[in-house]
C-alpha cells in the first residue's frame, strides 16, 4: 500500500508542492538530511520531466506520484500519460541527474494506455 | 520559495545574484534576466547561486545555455557556490567540469 498518493495537473507550479509532500514522506520513513534533500531534488526532477512531456503533447491528464515504505528503503513512482516514444528523448542531464541521486532507477513503459512509470528506489 | 534575482552591472560585467528555487517554473525567468544582459552588452557573468535552495535540470540548461551564448561572444560566465546541496546537482551531471566554479562572488567592475 502506497503511504503518500498524489496526482496533479502537469503545470510546473504544482512540482513544487509535490517536492515538498515526497520530502516530508521521506522524513516520515525514516530518511534523514541529505537522505531526505535526494529525494527532494529526485522527485523533483522526474516530475519536471513527465510535465515537461506532457506539455510537448498538450495532454492535461494528471501526473500521478506514490511513495511507498518498506523494509527495502523508500520507493517513489512517478507516472506520466504521454507517448511512449516521448520517454527516450529525456533530457541526458535530467537522467544524469536521476541516475546519480537514486539507489536504482527504473523506467516502464505501456503504450496502451501510453505512459511511462519512473521508479525511484532510495535505500 | 519563488526565485529572486538581483543584478549588478558594471561596464560588461554583470553579477546576477539567485535567491530561491530554480525550476521549470522558474527557469523561464532566470533565462529571460540572463539572456537579456548578453544582449545587452555584458560579455563577463558572474551567476551567485550561494542563495539557491533548489536546482533542477531546467535550471542548470538555462546556465549551459549562458555559458555557450558567452563563449560565441568571447565572454566569461562564473558559476559562485559554496553550498553543497548544489555543489552535489553539477557533480552528478559533470557541469563541474564544464563551469567555472567559485566559493565567492567578485563585485562586477573589479
Amino acid at each position: 500500500m502506497p503511504v503518500v498518493r498524489v496526482s496533479f495537473t502537469p503545470a510546473p507550479a504544482h512540482v513544487r508542492t509535490v517536492r515538498l509532500v515526497a520530502g516530508a514522506a521521506a522524513q516520515q520513513a525514516g530518511l534523514k538530511g541529505e537522505a531526505v534533500d535526494e529525494v527532494r531534488f529526485a522527485v523533483g526532477e522526474a516530475c519536471a520531466q513527465a510535465v515537461a512531456r506532457h506539455q510537448r503533447h498538450g495532454l492535461r491528464d494528471r501526473v500521478r506520484v506514490e511513495c511507498d515504505s518498506n523494509g527495502a528503503g523508500f520507493t517513489v513512482r512517478v507516472s506520466d500519460r504521454a507517448p511512449v516514444d516521448d520517454a527516450a528523448n529525456s533530457d541526458p542531464v535530467a537522467m544524469a541527474l536521476l541516475s546519480g541521486l537514486v539507489s536504482d532507477l527504473r523506467m516502464t513503459s505501456s503504450a496502451d494506455p501510453p505512459g511511462t512509470t519512473v521508479h525511484l528506489y532510495f535505500r | 520559495m519563488e526565485l529572486a534575482l538581483s543584478t549588478q552591472t558594471d561596464g560588461d560585467h554583470s553579477v546576477v545574484a539567485a535567491r530561491g528555487e530554480i525550476d521549470l517554473y522558474s527557469a523561464p525567468g532566470l533565462r529571460e534576466r540572463l539572456r537579456g544582459l548578453v544582449t545587452d552588452g555584458v560579455r563577463h557573468l558572474t551567476v551567485d547561486m550561494n542563495g539557491v535552495e533548489f536546482c533542477d535540470s531546467t535550471g542548470l540548461g538555462v546556465l549551459v545555455g549562458t555559458l555557450k551564448r558567452l563563449r560565441e561572444v568571447g565572454g566569461t560566465l562564473v558559476i559562485v557556490c559554496n553550498q553543497e546541496r548544489i555543489l552535489k546537482i553539477f557533480r552528478l551531471t559533470g557541469l563541474d567540469q564544464i563551469f567555472d566554479i567559485q566559493d565567492t562572488a567578485s563585485p562586477a567592475g573589479s
